[in-house]
């Protein structure tokens, strides 16, 4: 098989599911206040603090969470409760128009039941916030400000840095979710400027279910959920453990071998594209083709369903992506896409393609050598369509 | 895979017959609300999910079809137009012309597959000819004799010789947890099941007559005349009772005047039916009457009967009366046969 769909989940590494099943092996509750509950909660502190070093955050700032879409709704629901009790008036959810649906869908959920006001900052053709809009929309009233680092459907890294300076300046917390950049970028916590950021362990080589965000120690959330306190009291629930410790390795490692990774995968990448455009002239490449995430490749097929090219690819062993995909697989048109500026027939006919620690030229040359009959097959099941 | 029994069955036997066999459930709800709440009906979440795990356990690709703005172009669209011209259509015989041997086999040719197998309750052997399936009660043909040869050539019907108990024993069988879900009955895209709100959402109400056919006086009003069918009798609330007492059916809708006309049993039987649109399956053409039995309506009772094709037309000489022939429906004629009766042709009654 050729797994080009590392954004969605990539493998775990191997030292993660080591230092996974070491812990698995042991009992303890990191909350117990006897050796085995000292012992779990060594390794869930010095996870912390390898974290924290290999992010740029006090150890502190790290609030363990059970993924990315929950430390993306703690920010996003947390942040706005928090800021709106100190000062009824601040309502205002300024987001990214290509968010992920964690935080998507989090703002819209606050609109809908919690009176918030969302402003949703356009992207230019590549994907990208231009920072002038966002400078234009601060006011008083905004709660916070969310953008995220890298986008997971078209790889389009932010100006993160910036837009975090301009919600500094205005004294508004600045929300970044970046489940997609690290390991791929270099993140800094603290030198982004961010308040609060957002990271998964599935995107890294962890194990699913765990993430964090970095939560800045002057920024007040209000919880989402309520229990034993864990986590500064924003976060309850049993610490786990064996998740946090293999996430850590998992971040840790990734974050030590990005520069060489980023190498290694652009380089990789940059032959897909390469093949790709060879065998299918037309091709648009989506994106932005220097400010992008090394593993990422996004096309739209002139003609095709990206739905039918996916299902005649994975037929061949090759596994890839159309982006959003709700529940019962019912493909919506990109949300991405269509904030880019395209139509909805170009968003339709477009597919992701992600590269990881595990891809070799090998995947890339299964994708290659599998396109040209399927663009084919996809282009007939495209005509008959539009035909009628 | 609807997410249903049927066709999770199908689909394994097809897979088990050495197929490569890809799972496709259609999603005709135009509403993607539909998707992510579970609203009742089908296409809901439930069933998409029910079909992607028997697709999982079957051990096969498995994609959802977004099949949604033809289906409410060709069937429901239809739906809406045929009983408003006074006719009562059948959406299953539609969706299975329009979308599920048309618009979902054509794509799938496209996208290099050989045909469509479904769970429909009919044989189609290797001569090609369609015949019933072996559990009557559960018989499909009808519904399906509206194929033409080329959507039959590219067919596959592998539950025809298995009753519905069997199906359901083998997908317990292999593990399918569908394998005890209710059967489906009513209009897939009338969740509560009620057909005369559901056209009035869309019609309106337009109050008009109910006329007696043999006194030709007013003897009560309707709500809207797509209301009613041919042969119908209950709901009718017609104040004056009929001379003879006895009661009184309905026996024609005209959309022009609005009106619905209503007589006494006899007045419903007919002996001559004839259909728009043949489609002939049986074998050649033939060039003269045909020895047969008619099916008028889904599940109804076949009538002997003597069939010719002429001028764009199937016409249907019974050999005893029938009641209740109402346009729209489909009259299906079957050769009877030991190993099955089989199809030989059908029209849309006119
Ligand atoms: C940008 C982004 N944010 C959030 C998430 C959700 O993370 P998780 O799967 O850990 O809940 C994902 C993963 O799909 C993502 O790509």
């Amino acid at each position: 098989m050729a797994y080009l769909d590392h954004a969605a989940t990539t493998p775990m590494l191997d030292e993660a599911i080591e230092a996974y099943a070491a812990t698995a092996r042991e009992v303890g509750n990191p909350s117990s206040l006897h050796a085995a509950g000292r012992c779990a909660r060594r390794h869930v502190e010095e996870s912390r603090e390898r974290i924290a070093a290999a992010l740029g955050s006090r150890p502190s700032e790290v609030i363990f969470t059970g993924g990315g879409t929950e430390a993306d709704n703690l920010a996003v629901k947390g942040i706005f409760w928090a800021r709106r009790a100190e000062s009824p008036g601040r309502i205002r959810v300024i987001a990214s128009a290509v968010e992920h649906h964690a935080v998507l869908d989090s703002v819209e959920w606050l609109v809908r039941h919690e009176g918030a006001v969302a402003t949703w900052l356009p992207v230019d053709p590549a994907g990208k916030v231009d920072p002038a809009t966002l400078a234009e929309a601060l006011d008083d009233d905004v709660a916070l400000v969310t953008a995220m680092w890298a986008n997971n459907e078209v790889g389009t890294v932010q100006p993160v840095a910036d837009l975090a300076a301009l919600a500094a300046a205005a004294k508004v917390p600045f929300h970044t979710d970046a489940v997609q950049a690290v390991g791929q970028v270099p993140v800094d916590f603290a030198a982004s400027g961010a308040a609060a950021l957002t990271v998964t362990g599935h995107k890294v080589g962890g194990p699913v279910g765990v993430g964090a965000l970095l939560l800045g120690r002057d920024v007040t959330v209000t919880p989402l959920s309520h229990g034993g306190g864990q986590e500064r009291d924003v976060r309850s629930g049993t610490l786990d453990a064996p998740g946090i410790v293999a996430f850590a390795v998992a971040v840790e490692t990734s974050v030590k071998t990005q520069r060489e990774y980023a190498a290694r995968v652009s380089a990789l990448r940059d032959a897909l594209v390469a093949g790709v455009r060879g065998v299918v002239p037309d091709v648009i490449y989506n994106g932005d083709p220097v400010d992008r995430l090394p593993s990422n490749a996004h096309f739209s097929f002139p003609g095709c369903e990206g739905d039918a090219l996916l299902l005649l690819l994975d037929a061949q062993g090759v596994a890839c992506s159309t982006g959003s995909a709700c529940s019962a697989g019912v493909a919506q048109p990109s949300h991405v896409l269509l904030a880019m500026g395209n139509a909805d027939d170009r968003a339709r006919s477009s597919l992701r393609f992600t590269l990881g620690h595990t891809s070799t030229q090998a995947d890339v040359d299964a994708l290659i050598s599998a396109l040209p009959a399927a663009v084919e097959r996809a282009r007939r099941a495209g005509m008959i369509k539009s035909s009628r | 895979m609807s997410g249903g029994v049927d066709s999770a069955v199908a689909a394994a036997r097809a897979a088990a017959g050495g197929h490569d066999v890809t799972g496709v459930h259609l999603a005709l709800s135009r509403n993607p609300q539909t998707y992510r709440s579970g609203a009742r009906g089908c296409c809901t979440l439930e069933d998409s999910r029910d079909a992607r795990r028997a697709a999982d356990v079957i051990g096969i690709p498995f994609y959802v079809w977004d099949m949604a703005d033809r289906f409410h172009e060709d069937v429901v669209d239809d739906f809406v137009a045929e009983y408003a011209a006074g006719r009562t259509p059948n959406p299953c015989l539609r969706c299975n012309e329009k979308i599920k041997f048309a618009a979902v086999l054509d794509r799938a040719i496209a996208l290099g597959f050989d045909a469509v197998v479904t769970g429909h309750h009919a044989r189609l052997g290797a001569d090609g000819l369609l015949r019933r399936s072996v559990d009557l009660a559960k018989d499909q043909s009808y519904v399906l004799a509206v194929l033409t040869r080329e959507q039959l050539d590219r067919s596959m019907f592998p539950l025809g010789d298995t009753t519905k108990a069997q199906v359901r024993e083998e997908a317990a069988a292999r593990g399918l947890s569908v394998a005890d879900k209710p059967d489906s009955h009513d209009i897939c895209f009338i969740a509560d099941g009620d057909t005369r709100g559901f056209l009035a959402d869309r019609l309106g109400e337009e109050p008009g007559d109910i006329v007696d056919a043999l006194t030709g006086a007013v003897v009560g009003s309707h709500a809207g005349a797509y209301g009613y069918t041919v042969g119908q009798r209950r709901g009718l609330n017609i104040g004056v009772p009929a001379p003879d007492g006895k009661p009184r059916y309905v026996l024609s809708i005209t959309p022009v005047t609005n009106t619905v006309t209503v007589g006494p049993v006899e007045a419903l039987e007919v002996s001559t039916v004839s259909g728009e649109r043949p489609v002939w399956t049986g074998g050649a053409l033939p060039d003269g009457p045909v020895e047969c039995e008619v099916q008028l309506r889904a599940h109804g009772t076949p009538v002997p009967a003597v069939v010719t094709l002429q001028d764009g037309a199937l016409v249907a000489s019974l050999r005893s009366p029938a009641r209740g022939v109402a346009p729209g429906q489909a009259v299906v004629a079957y050769r009877p046969d030991a190993a099955g009766d089989i199809v030989l042709g059908s029209a849309t009654i006119r």
